[in-house]
């Protein structure tokens, strides 16, 4: 069965590099196609390389506070570039200060995400919901 | 004694060089109007007569030949993303020595379809999708294309997955399938395709466009011109196994319609806390600005200047610098003589302003980023501020006694930061026209073609 393919990086003015790392990792051992744009990554290059690539899903990660303002707009450009109803996933410190997990979701979700992860969580909590999204062992 | 005649057909001239192999000299060179109407030959024999006058007569023991005659190997590009795979199939088609007429993304649309059959290239290369990637474009491309009224051969170098298919739904054209021109995320692949369109040229192109009665009398039309240049560049920066080259360069050649630039380097960050984004960028590069010349293409160095640069750089007013650029511009054959001071002067801001707009075109650029972390820097393109040669050709630059002032213009320059251009370089200076021939040459003798180089193109061309 065909693999499926996964669009990484970190979007922004951001330039994390090591959770980045890892996720890469991760998601290569459980057996994705990662196409990983590592740091400093525009919304653009994220929806080009989707584009190109043919993804499943886009996972987006910042570290930095400002993933609110980077991230809004990203479902609409999806939609334009023929990427309908492709899987978004953002993870990270998400919004800036202490702020419920629940409300953070709310606020991604709202934007189009369809999952939000806040900071600290198992990679591998991310790869169930992924494979489940995605209808794969 | 062994010598060889080097042949380039230009679109204009037809050039030849005589170099002995033995004792790894030139033994001259001539030119005359290239006589595509008639018979090419006869161009060659006005060449060759004018160069016995010079040299006596000899015998050559083999003749290379290069055309960029007849409108050149022109092609057409197409690919998904703009950025990505549309560019890299740009890319692959100029670094193959090809003019590319336009360079289409996405889907093609019936009035697409209908401007590739009035361009009726000699090539189209169709490419999108990384291997495994996006199917849906590539394929609805070629069923367009399938229903194309002309005969043009089709190049298909995307996604592997769709090859077959592509194949199938093209087979009453002219197909030849190639590696993707882009199989990872932003990673070229231009060799493969390369090599394809070369065999195509010599196959096919070669007899269509009237070259193939000069075929018989040489060892063969081997390439397009600028081909031969890039090959050239390459192996004065590379070396070869018992040659060394002379490092990373970039090559400027300023002609009367188009300024073509090359870079033979990586191009990689110099400094830190940078990240290289978009499409990498092949180490042997080729660009071609077709709005920028000194005759054809005059109006175009101003308009992406300005008349007042003009004017600053010549020391003439900007209306006497409209009046002689726009003379200029319908009396195409006019050389400054020494005692024209004016159109020296133009002629100087001119060629300074062709080579600034297209080394900058080329090269690649920085943007900063002010974050939590501090100052970043985000480079698309090449770094060439490393590079530590600049070579040049073309009459503006040849037949000037400012060479290096011209030149210092496609260096990096403080108004400017964040253009990527060399920051010190020494300029050679190819006072003999001779890059083309060395670049054919060095099919059959490339150590001798390396070392003629490195001894004819010296400092400023002061020997």
């Amino acid at each position: 069965m065909e693999k499926k393919k996964l669009i990484l990086g970190v979007i922004g003015a951001d330039c994390h590099a090591v959770g980045n790392t890892i996720l890469n990792r991760a998601f290569l051992d459980a057996g994705f196609d990662v196409t990983n744009l590592g740091v400093l990554v525009p919304q653009e290059d994220f929806i080009k390389a989707a584009v190109e690539v043919g993804a499943d899903a886009i996972i987006v990660s910042s570290l930095y506070g400002q993933g609110e303002i980077d991230c809004t707009g990203m479902r609409e450009k999806c939609d334009e570039a023929g990427l309908k109803g492709i899987l978004l996933y953002a993870g990270g410190n998400l919004v800036v200060g202490k702020v419920p997990v629940e409300e953070i979701e709310r606020r991604y979700k709202a934007m189009g995400f369809d999952r939000a992860f806040g900071p600290g969580t198992d990679p591998q909590v991310t790869i169930k919901f992924l494979k489940q999204d995605l209808g794969v062992e | 004694m062994k010598p060889v005649l080097l042949i380039d057909f230009g679109s204009t001239y037809t050039k030849i060089t005589a170099v002995d192999v033995d004792s790894e000299e030139i033994l001259g060179t001539a030119q005359s109007y290239t006589t595509i109407e008639t018979d090419i030959i006869n161009g060659l024999n006005n060449a060759l007569a004018i160069l016995r006058e010079k040299i006596g007569d000899i015998q050559f023991a083999e003749q290379y030949a290069c055309s960029s005659a007849a409108g050149g190997l022109r092609m057409v590009a197409i690919g998904l993303v703009p950025d990505l795979t549309a560019k890299a199939a740009r890319q692959a088609s100029l670094g193959a020595g090809a003019k590319v007429i336009k360079t289409y993304s996405y889907e093609l649309t019936e009035g697409d379809l209908r401007e590739i059959d009035e361009i009726n290239p000699d090539i189209c290369l169709l490419t999108g999708g990384t291997d495994g990637g996006n199917k849906e474009n590539i394929i609805f491309n070629a069923q367009m294309l399938a229903r194309s009224q002309r005969n043009f051969p089709i190049i298909i170098a995307g996604n592997r997955n769709c090859a077959e298919k592509c194949e199938e739904i093209l087979k009453d054209k002219q197909t030849y399938t190639c590696e993707n021109v882009m199989p990872r995320l932003d990673i070229p692949n231009v060799e493969p395709v390369q090599k394809k369109i070369r065999s195509i040229f010599l196959e096919q192109i070669v007899k269509a466009k009237g070259l193939s009665k000069a075929q018989q009398l040489i060892q063969g039309i081997l390439m397009p011109t600028p081909s031969a240049m890039l090959t050239a560049m390459k192996l004065l920066a590379k070396g070869t196994s018992t040659e060394e080259g002379i490092g990373d360069l970039v090559g400027v050649d300023l002609g009367g319609a188009t300024t073509d630039i090359y870079s033979m380097s990586f191009g990689l960050p110099t400094m830190g806390m940078t990240a290289l984004k978009g499409l990498r960028e092949e180490y042997a590069k080729r660009t071609v600005e077709g709005d920028i010349g000194m005759r054809y293409s005059i109006h175009g160095i101003v308009e992406a200047t300005d008349i007042a640069r003009v004017s600053e750089l010549s020391g003439l007013s900007e209306q006497r610098c409209t009046e002689l650029i726009d003379y200029l511009a319908t009396h195409t054959d006019v050389v400054p003589s020494d005692d024209n001071t004016e159109l020296e002067a133009i002629d100087y801001a001119l060629a300074s302003l062709a080579i600034e707009t297209a080394v900058t075109r080329h090269a690649g650029r920085l943007e900063q980023f002010y974050s939590p972390m501090g100052v970043s820097y985000m480079q698309t393109g090449k770094d060439l501020t490393a590079v530590k040669t600049v070579i040049v050709t073309g009459g503006a630059l040849i037949h000037t006694k400012r060479t290096a002032q011209i030149a210092s213009h496609a260096l990096f320059s403080p108004l400017d930061p964040l253009s990527l251009k060399p920051k010190t370089a020494e300029v050679l200076v190819d006072r003999k026209y001779i890059l083309a021939a060395m670049g054919l040459l060095s099919t059959e003798y490339p150590d001798v073609a390396l070392r003629i180089m490195k001894k004819e193109l010296v400092k400023d061309g002061v020997h």
